[in-house]
């Protein structure tokens, strides 16, 4: 601890080095956690996945939908102990940016098969019971301060014009992993709504099964029946979905990760420099207190914990930052991060990213330190 | 730690010390063999390049000899190990540099602070021991002034406050008052003698200057790395 002071005392000669030091490494480390965060509110959307759920949808696209009147042939296929339906909506509240998922969805079978979504009895009576109803996850109803009896205006992009919702639950997710950020409405509602020529189409169908082992059985069997028809169907879990959602837009946890890594090495590179830089110019000093006796150890541990300070203290920054900022900003990025949520597992492991980058970038400087010879680095042959 | 042989605290024996410059050897010290005791006030003197800061450096262990023995306090130097001799210095050697070598960031306090760092003292004790160093120097209400605020003779003094502060054996000099006008260098040379006088330090210093050299008791010549008789 005495000597804490000194390493102090050696960070604040140059304030201003020092301070764009521990930012940049705080940027990096924002960046990381961000990324890291990315990931990790993927995987917890496959988590929240379930097993003896499967997602029945057009063999070609997302974007083509089902007929309704396959509805009766899948309940009735082999396996199966339950179905609900829906549409993606895709629409807004107020400006495009205050984008959220929205789901049509056939409410009277749809709280049956997810029973991860938590609402109370009266208020899924209430929902069941109105054709403009919807419900909201809380999570939402936090960020616009929507409450029950609120009516929501959502202007469609996929169904064009302005669509009001009146707010009859809040649902909760019975786990963590559980998107909380969704408005659900009548699928009926919106059927009636739109000209003849689109109605009775369904984007997807969520299938129950008895158990996860009859997955890959009943997923054959229903591709099987819509093989030779006009709208054939892809049927997988809903993992497999999620996961094959996601790797539309490539291999994301590979991108994300390179990208990650890249910047945390360019500012490591940047604090090496730094660092070493800082350590040369004390030459004389590092001499003088050698002079006075701090052994060759001692200036290793002096020099090494300066680089470890500043990189912890750019790690606590950016690391702190993205935590306190994505939850206060309770950001889903337009609903395709239902769980943005900065976990203490990506802190941890971006503190620790910090503790590595200030051991590597302070070792060079603080070896070059302790080996320096005291008479050479005086400067003084009489 | 062996006790020093015949009340000599530096012992030289025919050393030796050559610099390699490319591909050249360079001799600096030419078979050195010096004898200095307990309590006394030794000027060296010389023409530059004659081996004199080369020679205080062997003596304080911050240089190593190409040949010969360097024994000081009891200790031949060749004998430790790196560590050991970090700690032997700071035990033992008191170090003044002609360009006072304070640390810039670091209050006048917290420079003569910085060698009992390395001892077990209790922070209280060390306070006690600083507050001593720099009334003995005359400089305690300048205790929380960093370097660029003292004068070059203030900050002289917080350099021997620093090199005194550890009670060491030996007090060591380079050129101490090669950077100062000739008030602040007669008051720093007075307060060299006050400590050998005083306290009995072992003083040896570098100097170019006749007037500092009759300070010492004892004044040795130095030329082309070989001690005149």
């Amino acid at each position: 601890m005495k000597y804490f002071r000194l390493i102090v005392a050696n960070l604040m000669r140059a304030k201003r080095r020092t301070f764009l030091t521990v930012f940049s490494i705080a940027v990096a480390l924002f960046l990381f956690c961000t990324l890291r965060t990315v990931i990790t509110s993927f995987e917890a959307s496959l988590r929240a996945s379930q097993a003896t759920r499967l997602v029945v949808r057009h063999a070609a696209s997302l974007v083509f939908p089902l007929p309704l009147a396959y509805r009766e042939r899948l309940a009735q296929v082999p396996g199966v102990t339950g179905i609900t339906y829906g549409n993606w909506f895709g629409g807004y509240y107020q400006d495009p940016k205050n984008h959220f998922a929205q789901f049509a969805m056939d409410v009277p079978t749809m709280l049956d098969l997810f029973p991860e979504t938590v609402l109370p009895p009266d208020q899924a009576q209430a929902f069941r019971s109105e054709r403009t109803a919807c419900i909201i996850g809380r999570a939402l109803a936090k960020k616009y301060g929507w409450k029950i009896g609120d009516q929501i205006p959502i202007v469609g992009t996929i169904f064009p014009g302005e669509w009001r919702f009146n707010v009859r639950g809040i649902y909760e997710g019975k786990t963590r992993d559980v998107d909380e950020n969704t408005l659900f409405f009548h699928w009926d509602f919106l059927n009636e709504s739109l000209p003849e020529g689109r109605r009775s189409q369904v984007g997807i169908y969520w299938l129950r099964i008895g158990s996860p082992d009859l997955a890959a059985a009943v997923s054959h069997r229903v591709d099987a029946i819509f093989e030779n028809s006009p709208q054939p169907t892809k049927t997988e879990t809903e993992k497999a979905f999620q996961a094959g959602f996601i790797s539309m837009i490539g291999n994301v946890q590979l991108l994300l990760t390179i990208i990650g890594s890249a910047i945390v090495f360019a500012i490591m590179l940047v604090t090496i420099n730094t660092m070493m830089m800082a350590a040369r110019e004390r030459t004389t000093e590092i001499a003088v207190l050698k002079t006075l006796g701090f052994s060759d150890g001692l200036i290793l541990r002096l020099v090494a914990g300066e680089a470890l300070l500043v990189s912890l203290l750019g790690g606590i920054l950016g690391c702190g930052l993205a935590a306190l900022v994505f939850h206060q900003l309770d950001f889903t990025g337009g609903g395709f991060f239902p769980n943005f949520r900065v976990l203490p597992a990506t802190v941890l492991t971006g503190l620790l990213l910090a503790a590595v980058m200030g051991i590597l970038s302070g070792i060079g400087p603080a070896i070059a330190a302790a080996r320096l010879r005291i008479a050479s680095a005086l400067r003084k042959v009489a | 730690m062996q006790e020093p042989r015949n009340g000599n605290l530096i012992e030289l024996r025919d050393v030796h010390k050559v610099y390699h410059r490319d591909r050249n050897e360079v001799p600096v010290l030419q078979g050195i063999n010096l004898e200095v005791q307990e309590g006394e006030f030794v000027a060296l003197m010389g023409p530059s390049g004659s081996g004199k800061s080369t020679l205080l450096n062997l003596i304080a262990g911050i240089d190593s000899p190409t040949k010969g023995e360097v024994r000081v306090a009891g200790e031949s130097l060749a004998r430790l190990t790196s560590s050991k001799l970090a700690a032997w210095r700071a035990r033992h050697i008191g170090f003044i540099f002609q360009l006072y070598n304070l640390i810039p960031v670091l209050t006048a306090y917290q420079n003569v602070e910085l060698p009992l760092l390395l001892t077990r003292l209790s922070a209280k004790d060390r306070k006690k021991r600083v507050h001593f160093a720099l009334d003995l120097v005359g400089l305690e209400e300048r205790a929380k002034h960093i370097p660029r605020q003292l004068s070059g003779g203030e900050e002289q003094r917080v350099a021997i406050a620093r090199a005194i502060v550890a009670d060491p054996t030996l007090l060591v000099a380079d050129e101490p008052t090669g950077d100062l006008d000739a008030k602040n260098a007669a008051d720093i040379l007075g307060l060299l003698q006050r400590l050998n006088q005083e306290l009995g330090k072992t003083i040896l210093m570098v100097t170019h200057d006749p007037h500092a050299a009759e300070r010492a008791q004892k004044t040795l010549h130095l030329d082309k790395g070989v001690l005149q008789p």
